[in-house]
């Protein structure tokens, strides 16, 4: 079944930001790690994952609805 | 000699009148420094008998009432180590000192360079080449001189890092290398100091507060052993509205540790990029 998720991706893997992300389409069950093969960003570029504002990993799943926030590691000071 | 002293800081207060009327008794940063000479004492003693006996430092006056005379003597009595002085440690420990925290352990092994000048207010042109900590010294005690600073030029590791954070309430991660944060986060959870990391590349960045039985740093960048030496930092750069912001996020973690008040940010870390004007606090566990 096809819905519709929003997608974030922060400081370095913002380039890789997909046209639709605010309402970017997956298929209900998906993972985060299928969602990033698919926009596409390199999962070892990957550090954090956020679903609706709490920390979840790559092998999540996805029904529909949610926010999801990506991170690189970021270290500068 | 008590008596004594709160009688003489008395003899020398004026009344004056908060923004919205309310009477106080007010203390002018020159009798401080007067009395604090004349006894032989920081500044801070001074302000911190002058707090007690309900008179405010009225270099203080604009943290009060939001503070009580008594959370501001608690700051005057605390120690906070800030653990490198580039953007993020000069912006700390400049917004430190103006807010009176009484003892400042400054530490950076570094010297300043052109490419700090966009960001690092510490660095000007009289200063590049010389010590950041030398810097940090001077500066603090330029903007408020009750504060006693201790300046370490040196970088902290795993063998020196016992002994420059001992005594501290706090220790704040101003760092610019992922592995060296790692080495602080040990060094505050074996010395059992809560240690507040912020961390920025570009207009991106984040801040957490890490208590010594907190998960931490693994919470955010992976295991210790699995980290990349530089972040996405090294292709983006570090631009100086984000690490501003760090630096100040940082330091409202510090007084809320030190004076035990308000949510800190435990176990979430608070991510803001300012592309999108996005501030968000997020759950780590």
């Amino acid at each position: 079944m096809k819905t519709y998720i929003q997608i974030k991706l922060f400081a370095d893997l913002s380039v890789f930001t997909p046209p639709a992300a605010d309402n970017y389409p997956i298929e209900a069950g998906t993972t985060v790690r299928r969602l990033l093969e698919d926009i596409p960003v390199s999962a070892e570029k990957v550090r954090l994952v956020f679903i609706n504002n709490i920390k979840r990993d790559l092998d999540s799943t996805l029904q529909g609805g949610e926010r999801v926030g990506i991170f690189p590691p970021i270290g500068g000071g | 000699m008590e008596n004594k002293l709160v009688n003489e800081i008395r003899s020398y207060t004026t009344p004056k009148q908060f923004p919205d009327n309310t009477p106080y008794s007010s203390l002018p940063v020159e009798q401080v420094a007067l009395l604090a000479g004349k006894y032989n004492v920081s500044g801070r003693h001074i302000e911190i008998e002058a707090l007690q006996a309900g008179i405010v430092p009225e270099r203080y006056a604009r943290n009060l009432r939001t503070f009580s005379l008594q959370d501001q003597a608690v700051l005057l009595q605390s120690r906070v180590s800030v653990v490198g002085l580039g953007g993020l440690g000069g912006g700390v420990t400049e917004i430190l000192a103006r807010i009176g925290v009484g003892n400042l352990n400054l530490m950076d092994g570094d010297t300043f360079e052109d490419s700090n000048l966009n960001r690092q207010f510490l660095s000007t042109h009289m200063r590049l080449a010389t010590p950041k900590a030398e810097a940090a010294a001077a500066r603090v005690q330029s903007v408020n001189a009750s504060v006693d600073v201790e300046a370490h030029i040196e970088f902290l590791d795993a063998n020196n890092a016992a002994g420059l954070l001992a005594g501290s309430d706090v220790v704040v991660d101003c760092l610019d290398s992922l592995e060296f944060r790692f080495v602080l986060e040990a060094a505050s959870k074996t010395a059992g100091i809560p240690l507040v990391s912020a961390a920025i590349a570009g207009v991106a960045g984040h801040v957490t507060t890490i208590f010594p039985e907190d998960p931490g740093l693994k919470l955010i960048y992976g295991e210790r052993d699995r980290i990349p030496a530089k972040g996405a930092e090294a292709s983006l750069g570090t631009l100086p509205p984000c690490v501003s912001i760090l630096s100040a996020l940082e330091t409202s973690e510090v007084v809320k540790v030190l004076l035990k008040r308000g949510s800190l940010l435990r176990n979430r870390l608070l991510v803001v990029d300012l592309v999108d004007n996005t501030f968000e606090v997020l759950k780590l566990q």
